[in-house]
C-alpha cells in the first residue's frame, strides 16, 4: 500500500499550518489562520487587477480581427503557421468575439436540428402522406389538421385534401416525424419558421409544406421504398 | 453690417454665446455619443459586438447613429404621467438634474485666450506681458465662460443642487420605491460631496488659487512652464487625483456607485418617468461624465495645455521669468508656431483629454460590481474623508516647508 501517494492520513502540503493536534482526536487541531493581506482586500488593488482584465479584452477585441463565419461555426481559433500570419497575429490578434451577425451571416445548424416541417414527395411528385392521422393524433399541441380524401391513384388508398400545420402552436417536439409510418413529414429543413405579420400566414398549407424542400435545397423524395418492398425487393437494388 | 463687423469681437466674447457654443459643440455631442460608446465599449470588454446596425441607407459608421435613433425614440415616446404624482415637482425634477451640470461648465477653461489680431503671427509673449493694451493684443477672447476667483467652489455649490433632482423625483412620483431611491441618492451624494470637495483642497493649497484658468495656466509651481507635464498636478497630487476621481464617479451615480438607480434590480428614483423626461435624467449622467472628465483634465492634467507647447511654440529647456506679476516662458530651443496653430492644438488637446478620461470612466463602470449600501457609506466616510483630510494636511505641511526653505 506504500505506493498510494495520497493516503487519507497523510498530511497535505497545501492545507493550513497545524500548530498543535489534540491527543483525543487527530481531527481536533490548532491551525494558524492566514488572513488576507491589506493589499489583497483593498479596493484599489482589486480595481487595478479588474481593469487589467477588462482592458486586455477591450484592446484585443477592438484592434483584433474577427474570426470568419466558418471558423465561428466550427468553434475554431486559427493558429498562425506562416511567418506572415505570425507577424499579423502580433499586430492584430484574432479576437474573442463570438457574435454571428444574422441575417448577413448565418450559423450552421446541427445535422439533427428540428426545424421547419416539410412534406415529402413520391418519385412521381405525389405527396407521400397517406392521411393515416398518426401525426395529428400524437401532436401534443394539436397543431396539425388533416382532412383525408380518396386518392386518384389506384395503388394508394388515401391522401390529404388538406394538410395544415399551425407553426404558432407547434412546440417543435418532433413527435410527428417519429409517428409518421411512411417518412412523409420531416423536420430536417435546417431552417426555422419564418416571421409573419398575420396569424393566418403562420399556418403552413400542404403546398407551402411541399415547397419547403425546394426552398432549402433539400431532396423532396425519400430513400424509403415506395409502396412497400413487395416480392421483387431483390430486383430494386 | 458695419455695426456687426465693428463689434464682432465683443459679440464673440459674450459669455452666453461662449457657453452655448461649448454646450452645443462639445458637451452635448460628446454626451450623446457616450450613450452609444458605452454600450459599444462594454460589448468589446465582454467579447460582444454591441449596437452596430443603426444606419441611414448605406451609411453605417459602426452604429454611431444609434444615438440619433435613441433620441428620436425617446422624444416620440408617450410622455406618461401617473395619476397621483405632484405634477409640478414631477416636471421640475429632470430639469433640476440636468441644469446644474450644464451651468457648472461655465467655469471650465476649454482653451487659451485668443488674440484675434495676431492669429497669423507668432504671439509676442514678452510684449503681451509688458504692454497688454497694445494693438495686437486688443479684443482678446477668453475661452472660458466665467472666470471667478472662487472658481471650483462654484462647481461644488452648483452641483449640490443636482442632488435635488433625485430627491424631488422620488418625492413627486408618489411611489415608495422611488422615494427610497431618492433618499439613497441624497445620502450618497451628500456623503461623497464632502470627500470630493476636501480632496481638491490640497490642489488649491499648492497652486494658491481656486480659479481653474489659473491652475491650467500655471500648473503646480510658477517656477516651471505650465505646459510642462511634470508641472501638472497629477504628479504632485496623485492621491488627490484618486480620491477625487472616486468621489466624482460616486457623484455621477453610476456603477460601482449606482445604488440610487440600480437599473434592473433595486428600483430607482426615476421609476415613474418615461420618454424624454427619463431621457433627461439619463443624459444628465452622461453630461456629468463629460463634466468630471473636464474637471479632472483641468485640475490634474493641465487642461488645454499641450506638453511643451507654450503660447509662442514648442519649447525645450526654457525658463520662467516674472514680468508685471505674470510668469512668461522664455529662452531654450523654440519651434515657433503661429498663434492660430497653437490655439487649435490646445483646443484639440483639451478635447482629447476629456475623451480619454471619459473612456476611463466607462472602463471603471464596466469593470467593478456595485457596492453594498454599508460599504458605500464606509468608503465615503471612513476612507475617502480621512484620506482627503490627511492629504490636505500633508500638502499644507509640504507647502510650509517649501516656503520656509525658499523653494517657492
Amino acid at each position: 500500500m506504500a505506493s498510494h501517494a495520497h493516503d487519507d492520513h497523510e498530511p497535505t502540503t497545501t492545507g493550513p499550518k497545524v500548530l498543535a493536534t489534540s491527543t483525543v482526536s487527530p481531527k481536533v487541531r490548532t491551525i494558524a489562520v492566514v488572513r488576507p493581506s491589506e493589499q489583497q482586500v483593498s479596493y484599489l488593488a482589486a480595481t487595478k487587477a479588474g481593469l487589467g482584465i477588462t482592458l486586455k479584452h477591450f484592446a484585443k477585441n477592438l484592434f483584433g480581427r474577427r474570426r470568419t463565419v466558418d471558423q465561428l461555426n466550427k468553434g475554431e481559433h486559427p493558429v498562425p503557421t506562416t511567418a506572415f500570419q505570425k507577424a499579423l497575429s502580433v499586430v492584430s490578434p484574432v479576437n474573442d468575439i463570438e457574435t454571428i451577425q444574422y441575417p448577413e451571416e448565418k450559423a450552421v445548424y446541427p445535422e439533427r436540428f428540428r426545424g421547419l416541417h416539410r412534406l415529402m414527395q413520391r418519385d412521381d411528385g405525389q405527396v407521400r402522406c397517406v392521411a393515416c392521422m398518426c401525426c395529428p393524433t400524437v401532436c401534443p399541441a394539436h397543431c396539425i389538421t388533416i382532412i383525408p380524401e380518396q386518392s386518384d391513384d389506384n395503388g394508394i388508398e388515401k391522401r390529404p385534401a388538406v394538410f395544415e400545420i399551425d407553426e404558432l402552436r407547434c412546440v417543435v417536439c418532433g413527435l410527428c416525424v417519429e409517428a409518421c409510418p411512411c417518412d412523409a413529414i420531416r423536420m430536417d429543413s435546417s431552417t426555422h419558421a419564418k416571421p409573419v405579420e398575420e396569424r393566418a400566414d403562420a399556418v403552413m398549407t400542404k403546398e407551402k409544406l411541399i415547397a419547403v424542400s425546394k426552398e432549402n435545397g433539400k431532396n423532396p423524395t425519400s430513400i424509403a421504398t415506395q409502396g412497400g418492398v413487395g416480392p421483387n425487393w431483390r430486383e430494386r437494388g | 453690417m458695419d455695426w456687426l463687423s465693428n463689434n464682432i469681437y465683443a459679440i464673440l466674447d459674450n459669455p452666453a454665446l461662449k457657453w452655448l457654443l461649448l454646450i452645443m459643440v462639445m458637451v452635448m455631442p460628446l454626451a450623446s455619443l457616450l450613450t452609444w460608446a458605452e454600450r459599444r465599449q462594454s460589448a468589446m470588454m465582454q467579447d460582444r459586438l454591441g449596437p452596430n446596425r443603426a444606419n441611414i441607407g448605406p451609411i453605417k459608421l459602426k452604429g454611431i447613429l444609434h444615438f440619433v435613433a435613441d433620441a428620436v425614440k425617446m422624444i416620440s415616446k408617450e410622455d406618461f404621467i401617473p395619476g397621483s404624482v405632484h405634477r409640478g415637482l414631477f416636471a421640475l425634477a429632470p430639469i433640476l438634474a440636468i441644469a446644474p451640470v450644464l451651468i457648472a461648465f461655465a467655469i471650465i477653461p476649454f482653451g487659451p485666450t485668443i488674440y484675434p489680431h495676431s492669429y497669423t503671427s507668432t504671439l509676442d509673449v514678452l510684449g503681451l506681458a509688458t504692454d497688454p493694451a497694445a494693438k495686437p493684443f486688443a479684443d482678446s477672447i477668453r475661452l472660458q465662460v466665467a472666470s471667478f476667483d472662487y472658481g471650483l467652489l462654484f462647481y461644488f455649490a452648483v452641483l449640490s443642487i443636482a442632488n435635488y433632482g433625485g430627491v424631488v423625483a422620488g418625492w413627486a412620483s408618489y411611489n415608495k420605491w422611488a422615494l427610497l431611491g431618492g433618499l439613497r441618492s441624497s445620502s450618497q451624494m451628500m456623503s461623497y460631496e464632502v470627500a470630493m470637495g476636501l480632496s481638491l483642497m490640497g490642489c488649491f493649497l499648492l497652486v494658491g488659487s481656486l480659479e481653474p484658468g489659473f491652475i491650467v495656466a500655471n500648473g503646480a509651481s510658477s517656477q516651471m512652464s505650465g505646459a510642462n507635464p511634470l508641472n501638472w498636478l497629477w504628479l504632485w497630487q496623485f492621491p488627490a487625483l484618486i480620491l477625487f476621481m472616486t468621489a466624482a464617479i460616486a457623484e455621477t451615480k453610476r456603477a460601482p456607485f449606482d445604488i440610487p438607480e440600480g437599473e434592473p434590480e433595486i428600483i430607482g428614483y426615476f421609476v415613474e418617468y418615461s420618454g424624454m423626461r427619463w431621457g433627461l435624467f439619463f443624459l444628465a449622467e452622461f453630461i456629468e461624465i463629460v463634466f468630471i472628465s473636464a474637471v479632472i483634465a483641468t485640475v490634474f492634467f493641465g487642461g488645454w495645455q499641450v506638453p511643451f507647447l507654450d503660447a509662442d511654440g514648442f519649447r525645450v529647456g526654457g525658463y520662467v521669468t516674472e514680468i508685471n506679476h505674470q510668469w512668461v516662458s522664455t529662452g531654450g530651443w523654440v519651434l515657433k508656431l503661429p498663434h492660430a496653430a497653437v490655439t487649435a492644438l490646445q483646443l484639440g488637446a483639451f478635447g482629447l483629454k476629456v475623451i480619454l478620461l471619459a473612456w476611463f470612466q466607462l472602463m471603471i463602470r464596466w469593470t467593478l460590481p456595485r457596492f453594498r449600501a454599508d460599504q458605500l457609506m464606509n468608503l465615503g466616510w471612513k476612507v475617502l474623508l480621512p484620506c482627503a483630510l490627511g492629504w490636505t494636511m500633508l500638502t499644507a505641511l509640504f507647502k510650509l516647508c517649501a516656503i520656509y526653505l525658499g523653494w517657492l
